[in-house]
């Protein structure tokens, strides 16, 4: 039978009405890292076609990677590369159908938060 | 919209075929990328800010070039896929085909930019 009601069903509590909780933020944060990481992969990739291009335009390319806006840019993106590297482990886990129990996800997310920032320093101090 | 069977509203609005697909070239890429990343960290890093000639020569050499070349290719279709499903969700109408056109051609236009630019170095 075709539902008569289409369209005019109440419709259930959704994102607005729920408090923060850790395993919803360590998921957003999941896409904002992953999609906000493009801006530091089309700059990589300007590097090495300024790299290949000429000495000068190398000079330009890196001046502006190395700058203080760059250095800004680069850490923060060193940063979500690590999270979203942990969180997508944290994902291929949940796939094999390991740690879906709620007190298990939410000491991954921790893990997750606490191993980006623990690489970050690393990455920051070792390059 | 009244006279349409329940059947006739779910054919052909997608059944689970190809998001299995999708999602299974996301789990490779997922891995590859686990592998690929703290080696394009630790050899693309110490360049940044380095002579041009040392950069130059530095990617001459195979592993940091052939690292730096997946790393390009692997990162922009893993984000093809990624920023699809992005758009597929707060993007909805015309502007959503749009915007997947335009960052589908964004992610291989990157990608062909990226590993023209470590062959040129490279070779």
């Amino acid at each position: 039978m075709a539902d008569v009601n289409r369209g005019k069903r109440p419709l259930s509590p959704h994102l607005t009405i729920y408090r923060p909780q850790m395993t919803s933020i360590t998921s957003i944060f999941t896409r904002i890292t992953g999609n906000a990481l493009l801006v530091a992969a089309l700059l990589i990739v300007w590097w090495f076609l300024a790299a290949a291009t000429s000495s000068e335009y190398f000079a330009v390319a890196d001046g502006l990677i190395t700058s203080w806006f760059g250095d800004l840019v680069m850490t923060l993106s060193v940063w979500a590369l690590w999270y979203h590297a942990l969180a997508g482990v944290r994902h291929l886990i949940w796939d094999a159908g390991y740690g879906l129990e709620i007190e298990t996800a939410e000491k991954l997310g921790l893990a997750v938060i606490a191993g980006s920032l623990v690489l970050t320093i690393i990455t920051i101090l070792a390059v | 919209m009244a006279y349409l069977t329940d059947l006739k509203r779910a054919v052909g609005m997608g059944s689970a075929r190809e998001g299995t697909k999708r999602h299974w070239s996301m789990t490779k890429s997922s891995v590859a990328l686990l592998i690929l990343t703290p080696f394009f960290v630790f050899t693309f890093g110490p360049m940044l800010g380095q002579p041009h000639d040392a950069v130059m020569a530095y990617f001459a050499r195979p592993f940091p070039a052939i690292v730096a070349a997946l790393m390009v290719v692997t990162s922009f279709m893993h984000f093809k896929t990624g920023v699809q499903m992005l758009v597929e969700d707060y993007v909805h109408g015309l502007a959503r085909e749009i915007t997947i056109i335009l960052l589908t051609c964004l992610s291989y236009g990157a990608a062909a930019t990226g590993v023209f630019a470590i062959a040129k170095i490279a070779l």
